[in-house]
């Protein structure tokens, strides 16, 4: 039977495909391993269908495509609420909540959907038109067609190289101190790599094994953007991004046998102000130079080990012609490396669902066990077999009905939300928070460094997902939560609401001035269209989706004349309404929960 | 604000050229940082609880507020009050004699007529020191006490103040204030994270209206506030359905909580038309001036930190004479008001005032090109002033040498001014604060982690 595991579904056309999908996911399901606790499911076709399967399959002998999730074809209408019928992943989830009895929420309507796909997918929201014509198209797979084309798009790689530049520490000024040209060479190969899908297991072997200058050879600045470059610090830091793993919680002996493969790393300044070589230096040479930033925590002079251990327990002496990163690298990045495609796998799922599989996604440890162990083992198992293609896997949680769950959850609750049973709600990250708010009121914002002079000016057009060094920043930005970039950990993006950023939405003249003059605003404001017809063109803009009738007449009730009370009906008000009251109607949609969060 | 005290506080060269447009757009962002921890108006539930509150030996509080004035870019300590008339020229150029004070034995420049008549109220510690030339590793030491380059971003002061002394503050405003502008390259709230961040008020306290950004907005009259705050609540149509979230809870509490500050009484301590003209005129129609009896205010609203980063810079590498001339008679007037006002309002000894830059100035004057008579960053020597809240006035603390180049008596590092300030304000400087990844921290590093210090300033306290 394993030997289908390399069978993937075709492109199909419509007609076959729903069967196909169903045998498909079950035949991949079995192949990890997992059978069902409950035997609620039930395969009508599914003997039948393998071989139809198979047959239509048979060329897809390599495993580039995930098992798709498809809508099934019902005409769709604003509210529609298509029935998905799944993937393996669904049958994890599902399965599992029912075995705890616990209900999943519905599918979410195609108007959830559209927003949740460009905010999760690309940190954008989709335009007036974007979402209005995904909402009224019929076409029954669009909803695995949007998340195909929001892959593809430049705005992705802008987006997830934002979330990198956050574990990797891209930031130009204290305390990492990566300084300004290096951090951008460092994001530009981040966002190149992402870009070009680079397979997640070569990025990291460039990340632990290059070499070179900070400002030409991007990578190498990973060894630099740590606040402390002893093999220990390095060694934690190693740890905590691609094993996803707490060194501090680590026994000494352990941390002290990784900091061996990291023991020979140099630094040296050249000729170029600011530039800092990394190199291999086995000899020790550059200790000395060591930046002044860093205060070692083991002796400067100590020789540099000739045995490292892996975090496995193997032991290794290090051969001098070898460059131990190279060693450290090698065993890291081995699919049968117990932490690293575990690592990764759920940190893909904890950013598409808010929430590790294994929580915190960056906290793995024997003692903190993955909350659905087979889920877990399956994206693993895809992601090998997909030579580490992260877009198969976000396409293969993007496309599962559990990713497409309703953000209502039926029973709340803890174990209910532990175990995915609807779509969390999460405020909007600071720089896609600000992009949207600049996005539908066609205004942008000024990003400026001031080292070294003369300053940068960031061009107005870039959006906040965009900026590549953590040290360019804004007010707003550090206010809502942005990661400092420090540390690397996922806790450092702070979503947490305080009310002070409440004030600042409610009532700063920032956001005042752009509600007022913001260009698109204006625009629809002046449209001279009827009232319903320009809040319907707001709610689209700022919450992607059609209002409902009595939204529509709240919103034309608001601000209607004093002088005739009984005045509140609807497409009269001959007066028209004040351009005061449209702001406050874009204000008030700006400051509603489902503009500011991610649902 | 004109630009070029917008420049000169964002810790630029004073020759840079900013548009009005740039000068506005970062004047918008300023308040953006504003960020508090809890109090009454601020919600009920205390703050993540300090470690440890209290010292084992319980020390009384003398500052119940800290007015800090800080004065960006580093000002000369030599042209300001640590003067030292026998250096010559290369040294003092145009400056002639210093002024004798109130006090016995001190005497500051001539740039300081009004500070001169108020020298009984302040000390001088003219042995500042911590040898560090980098404008924002020097600030970091100089407001946290710890050697930049740690493997902690230590929160500043006031983030420390705003940790221990939230619990207990029953203010309408929130507990830690930057008048006007947040600093921008400096981290004030270290790993505290972001509910320790200052709140910064934006707007001009010296326009005719001093419109704090989110608490008083352009042009929303209440009544505006109250009926879009209806409509919200109309047209939140998820936030509605969706009320056993525990996520949405916490946003309508913060918006609750901000509700409170928009629409409350929290407001009236930026309304500087319910002081006398008279008054204000005496603090200097100018930001500075109004900044302090802004300050002044807050303190009587029982504030316990408040920053007044001082609205233009002393990184005067050039035009340095040109730009003291222009600033230092602001700065002489409206803190010698202050400390006036503070006494007069019976505040002065429940109100520790300090003011320093990040470093003094080279006290040799560099007139070649492209300086033309500008000072260079100096941290091996400078000067603060210190006030109120438990410190003695009229002292001066330590001496620099002969040319104001370095300690001549008594280093003062900044681990003993602030440990000082800590000690008046009822801070214990060992506690432990509370690190995100749990690692050791505390307050003020200790003499083992080699922090160098020379003792608390109890000559003074």
């Amino acid at each position: 039977m394993n030997e289908f595991q390399v069978i993937e579904p075709p492109e199909v056309e419509a007609a076959v495909e729903e069967t196909v999908q169903v045998t498909t996911a079950n035949e991949t399901c079995e192949r990890v391993g997992w059978f069902r606790r409950v035997g609620f499911r039930v395969f009508v076709v599914a003997g039948a269908v393998v071989v139809v399967g198979l047959a239509a399959a048979g060329r897809y002998l390599t495993p580039k495509k995930p098992a798709q999730v498809t809508a099934v074809s019902q005409p769709a209408s604003a509210a529609a609420r298509p029935a998905l019928t799944g993937n393996c992943i669904d049958d994890f989830v599902l399965g599992q909540l029912a075995y705890l009895h616990v209900q999943p929420a519905e599918v979410c309507t195609d108007a959830v959907f559209v927003r949740r796909a460009y905010l999760d997918v690309i940190g954008t929201l989709p335009t007036a038109e974007e979402a209005g014509a995904f909402i009224s198209s019929s076409e029954p797979n669009k909803r695995r067609a949007l998340i195909d084309r929001l892959l593809e798009r430049e705005k992705f790689a802008d987006y997830w190289a934002m979330k990198w530049g956050d574990l990797l520490r891209i930031k130009a000024e204290f305390p990492i101190n990566l300084w300004p040209n290096a951090a951008q060479a460092y994001h530009h190969w981040v966002r190149a790599s992402i870009a070009g899908n680079k397979p997640y297991d070569k990025f990291v072997r460039e990340l632990l094994t290059s070499s070179g200058s900070n400002f030409r050879v991007g990578p190498a600045n990973f060894y630099r953007a740590m606040q402390n470059r002893t093999p220990e610090g390095i060694a934690s830091t190693v740890a905590l991004t691609f094993m996803g793993t707490r060194a501090e919680n680590w026994p000494p002996a352990r941390l002290a046998g990784l900091a061996g493969f990291f023991s020979q790393i140099g630094y040296k300044p050249s000729r170029e102000w600011k530039e800092e070589i990394v190199f291999w230096d086995p000899l020790n040479s550059s200790r000395a130079t060591n930046s002044a930033a860093q205060v070692p925590t083991s002796a400067p002079n100590a020789v540099a080990p000739t045995i490292a251990t892996f975090p496995d327990g193997t032991q290794i002496q290090l051969p001098p012609n070898r460059d131990p990163r190279e060693l450290f690298a090698d065993w890291l990045i081995a699919p049968k490396n117990p932490w690293f495609t575990r690592n990764i796998a759920n940190r893909v799922w904890s950013w598409l669902l808010g929430r590790g599989i294994i929580h915190e996604a960056d906290d793995i440890r024997e003692t903190n066990p993955p909350g659905n162990p087979e889920l877990l083992a399956f994206l693993e198992k895809e992601l090998v077999a997909s030579n580490y293609d992260l877009k198969h896997l976000y396409r293969l949680i993007l496309n599962s009905k559990t990713y497409q769950l309703a953000s209502q959850a039926k029973p709340a609750g803890a174990q209910a939300e532990a175990n995915f049973s609807s779509y969390p709600l999460r405020r909007l990250d600071a720089e896609v928070l600000i992009d949207a708010i600049n996005k539908v009121t066609g205004t942008s914002e000024l990003y400026t460094s001031p080292i070294p002079e003369p300053f940068t000016y960031i061009p107005a057009d870039t959006p906040a997902i965009a900026l590549a060094d953590g040290s360019i920043t804004s007010p707003f930005l550090a206010l809502f939560g942005r990661s400092a970039r420090a540390t690397g950990m996922e806790n450092e993006r702070n979503n947490k609401v305080l009310s002070a950023q409440s004030l600042h939405l409610l009532n700063s003249s920032h956001i005042q001035r752009k509600l007022e003059q913001g260009p698109k605003l204006k625009a629809i404001f002046d449209s001279k269209r009827p009232d319903a017809e320009i809040v319907e063109q707001l709610y689209l803009t700022i919450l992607s989706r059609y209002p409902t009738a009595e939204e529509v007449k709240s919103a034309q009730e608001y601000g209607a004349p004093v002088a005739t009370p009984k005045s509140g009906k609807a497409g009269t008000a001959p007066a028209g309404k004040r351009r005061d009251d449209w702001v406050d109607i874009a204000w008030a949609l700006i400051n509603s929960a489902e503009f500011l969060y991610r649902h | 604000m004109n630009n070029q005290n917008l420049s000169n506080l964002m810790g630029m060269t004073l020759s840079l050229p900013m548009s009005r447009r740039e000068a506005v757009r970062i004047g918008l962002f300023s308040t953006a940082g504003m960020l508090f921890a809890n109090n009454r108006a601020f919600g009920a539930a205390p703050a993540s609880p300090p470690v440890k509150a209290l010292p084992i030996a319980p020390i009384k509080t003398k500052a119940k507020s800290v007015i800090q004035i800080f004065l960006w870019g580093g000002m000369s300590h030599s042209d300001t009050w640590d003067p030292k008339p026998d250096a010559g020229y290369d040294y003092n150029g145009p400056l002639k004699a210093p002024l004798a004070t109130n006090a016995d034995g001190i005497q500051v420049s001539e740039w300081f007529p009004n500070l001169a008549k108020q020298a009984d109220k302040y000390s001088l510690i003219r042995s500042m020191t911590h040898r560090n030339n980098g404008h924002e590793t020097a600030a970091y030491l100089v407001q946290t006490a710890h050697a930049p380059g740690e493997r902690l971003a230590y929160p500043s002061v006031g983030a420390v103040f705003s940790y221990f002394k939230s619990a207990g503050y029953k203010g309408f405003l929130p507990p830690y204030v930057v008048l006007t502008q947040p600093q921008g390259r400096f981290s004030e709230e270290g790993f505290l994270g972001p509910k320790l961040k200052p709140f910064a008020t934006g707007g001009d306290p010296n326009a005719d209206r001093f419109e704090v950004e989110g608490i008083v907005s352009r042009g929303i009259t209440d009544n505006r506030q109250k009926a879009r705050r209806e409509l919200l609540n109309k047209i939140n149509t998820m936030g509605k359905t969706m009320t056993d979230n525990p996520q949405l809870a916490a946003s309508e509490d913060a918006k609750r909580q901000a509700y409170e500050l928009i629409l409350g009484e929290g407001k009236d301590v930026f309304d500087l038309s319910k002081e006398k003209p008279e008054l204000r005129d005496r603090y200097g129609r100018h930001t500075f001036g109004q900044d302090c009896l802004v300050a002044r205010r807050m303190v009587e609203a029982g504030v316990p930190y408040i920053v007044i980063n001082y609205p233009g810079g002393w990184d005067t590498h050039s035009n340095h004479f040109q730009t003291m001339q222009r600033q230092t008679p602001q700065l002489d007037q409206g803190l010698a008001m202050l400390l006036q006002d503070l006494k007069d309002h019976g505040l002065l000894e429940s109100t520790l005032v300090w003011c320093c830059g990040e470093f003094g100035r080279g006290s040799k004057i560099d007139w070649q090109p492209p300086w033309n008579g500008g000072r260079n960053h100096h941290g091996a020597v400078f000067t603060a002033l210190v006030a109120g809240g438990g410190f003695k006035g009229g002292h001066v603390v330590g001496a620099s040498d002969a040319k104001a180049e370095d300690v001549k008596d008594r280093p003062v590092y900044p681990v003993d001014l602030l440990g000082s300030i800590y000690q008046l304000a009822g801070i214990d400087a060992s506690a432990k604060l509370p690190h995100p990844m749990g690692l050791e921290a505390h307050v003020l590093p200790s003499a083992a982690e080699g922090v160098k210090s020379a003792g608390l300033l109890t000559e003074i306290m």
